[in-house]
């Protein structure tokens, strides 16, 4: 054999594959990956710093810019973690559209995922789509927070508004349409030979290797991990509602397709769940230094004036200790990790990004494998790079 | 420290194993946290990782309390998948010595964790394959994340608006 040549290739960051601005230089032999070495950071805003300076209240939009396919995800971390350092409890109508909220995000987000994947390996009618169906959800946003993607619509000890008139009826049309929508993604993915030969044997992690590196979420599951959040440590009630948590066996891409597919199934039965459990109720906790008031009482009472002042001006007081709550993003296990001296500003905001961890093991995953696969194994680790960079 | 610290049978079982190195056991919220001296971090990770199945390293992170003599607290978020719990222990960092052991060799998720550690808090992990910059760019200057780095960044007006 003539002697082994190395050749350098850049890819990205403006690439489409990589699905944002990740890059990576990979030394290829051939065609073959020898080395991956992924750069990132291109998208830093430093949230975490920002949070620092900004009151309990304020940090909250910065998280919607974390994870901008789940927005509402995030911003449940959040408000769980506040909730959890201050020892509120949230009223159980509240709980329970944070839950419906946090499905639909799921939907979204792995709409998104299988778009994306599924174009990147070559099936453009996917990505038409899902896309079309996550306009549903996009429109749903709106209505419910006035944005498509930045919604912060959750607050802490409850959600900003109850929900518009028709919201039920547009839960229950999701409910009703999506399955259908995920027949067709099957009927044109599962049994279609050129996904089948790129994806099944492709990205394979074992499930020691995934754990040692971190890997959580779906991608986790895959490896046949039985492991979710919602159900082993469950917060807003999760524990209400019975839903299948699927595993892989393969610990390919394939497998994870097949776990991420299952688990939208599954998001529209706990939706269904969630619905037919939602009663009237208010939506705030009885906290008046930690939750806006109404403005009727802001106009009509010095109280509530005073207590809007105070919100709005210097925020509350948390007690001094730390905290870390995670939820199960749709990307895997999203944490926040909260340490309070005391006063109305976080004094350190630690998130922790599932698809920062996640894409950790994209070096392990990438080496000996083709170049083309790369793309496979990037669009099924299902990374966004504004929470990866933060 | 309260009943569930005490109660805790990772609690129980490192003082038993590093009597001197567990400084000060924490609840707060229904969580344990275990303050241990920095020599024997790598040790007791890997106790907690073998003996007490504490398998998935969550999180590593710092925390910079500036004015206090020491001055940074690394932070290890662990979680036990076969027992469903979590354990958060910190080590104390001082200022004229950033250094602490690095835990990639007991678990390979600290790889990045604490690269980004590194490159936001100048805390240097000793032992670590590859502890380069990895959210800023290489020549940046200074590590953001400390409380003395100002908000708005190195040589430019401080921001006089309103933060908040």
């Amino acid at each position: 054999m003539a002697n082994k040549e190395i050749m350098t290739v850049n890819m990205g960051p403006q690439h489409p594959s990589t699905h944002g601005v990740l890059r990576l230089v990979i030394e290829l032999d051939g065609e073959v990956i020898e080395k991956i070495t992924p750069h990132i950071g291109y998208l830093h805003r430093g949230v975490e710093k920002l949070s620092e300076h900004r009151t309990y209240h304020q940090a909250m939009t910065l998280t919607d810019r974390l994870d901008y396919l789940a927005p509402m995800s995030n911003n449940l971390g959040y408000v769980l973690a506040v909730e959890k350092l201050l020892g509120l409890e949230v009223p159980e109508r509240a709980q329970t559209i944070r839950v419906i909220m946090a499905e639909l995000t799921r939907l979204k987000s792995h709409l998104v995922w299988l778009a994306c994947h599924a174009l990147d390996i070559g099936a453009m009618t996917v990505f038409l789509y899902c896309f079309r169906e996550r306009e549903q959800i996009m429109s749903m946003y709106e209505k419910l927070s006035g944005a498509r993607m930045t919604s912060s619509y959750f607050r802490v000890g409850g959600l900003s508004q109850d929900v518009y008139d028709g919201f039920e009826a547009d839960v229950r049309r999701v409910i009703d349409e999506f399955p259908g929508y995920f027949d067709v993604y099957e009927g044109l993915l599962t049994k279609n030979t050129i996904w089948l030969q790129r994806t099944i044997g492709n990205g394979v992690i074992s499930a020691e290797d995934a754990i040692d590196y971190g890997i959580t979420g779906p991608a986790l599951r895959g490896s046949g991990v039985d492991w979710d959040l919602r159900r082993d440590n469950p917060y807003s009630g999760y524990d209400k509602y019975s839903f299948k948590v699927p595993v892989g066996e393969k610990c390919d891409t394939f497998d994870r397709y097949k776990v991420r597919l299952v688990e939208m199934r599954e998001a529209i039965n706990i939706l269904r769940q969630a619905l037919d459990s939602l009663k009237p109720g208010p939506i705030l906790a009885d906290s008046p230094k930690v939750c806006y008031p109404p403005k009727e009482r802001v106009y009509n009472s010095i109280e509530g004036l005073i207590h809007h002042f105070k919100i709005a001006s210097e925020g509350f007081p948390a007690p001094e200790g730390e905290v870390y709550q995670s939820v199960e993003a749709p990307k895997g296990e999203l944490g926040y990790y909260l340490v309070s001296d005391g006063g109305t500003k976080p004094y350190r905001m630690r998130i922790r990004p599932p698809s920062f961890v996640n894409l950790g093991a994209i070096e392990k995953m990438g080496k000996g494998t083709m170049i083309a696969d790369l793309v496979a194994i990037i669009g099924t680790l299902d990374i966004v790079l504004g929470e990866i960079d933060r | 420290m309260s009943a569930i610290a005490e109660n805790n049978r990772a609690v129980i079982r490192l003082k038993e194993k590093f009597p001197s190195a567990v400084q000060d056991v924490k609840e707060f919220r229904d969580e344990v946290t275990v303050t241990v001296s920095k020599e024997n971090v790598v040790e007791i990770c890997r106790f907690l990782k073998t003996e007490l199945r504490y398998n998935l390293l969550t999180d590593v992170t710092a925390v910079d309390y500036l004015g206090k003599d020491p001055r940074f607290m690394v932070v290890y978020n662990l979680y036990s998948i076969p027992n469903k719990d979590r354990l958060r222990v910190k080590a104390a960092v001082g200022e004229d010595n950033t250094r602490i052991d690095s835990v990639v060799g007991v678990w390979n998720s600290a790889n990045w964790l604490e690269r980004e550690t590194f490159d936001l808090f100048g805390i240097t992990f000793v032992g670590h394959p590859d502890l380069r910059r990895i959210l800023m760019t290489d020549d940046w200057e200074g590590h953001p994340l400390r409380k003395d780095y100002p908000l708005q960044g190195p040589g430019r007006e401080p921001y006089k608006g309103r933060l908040s």
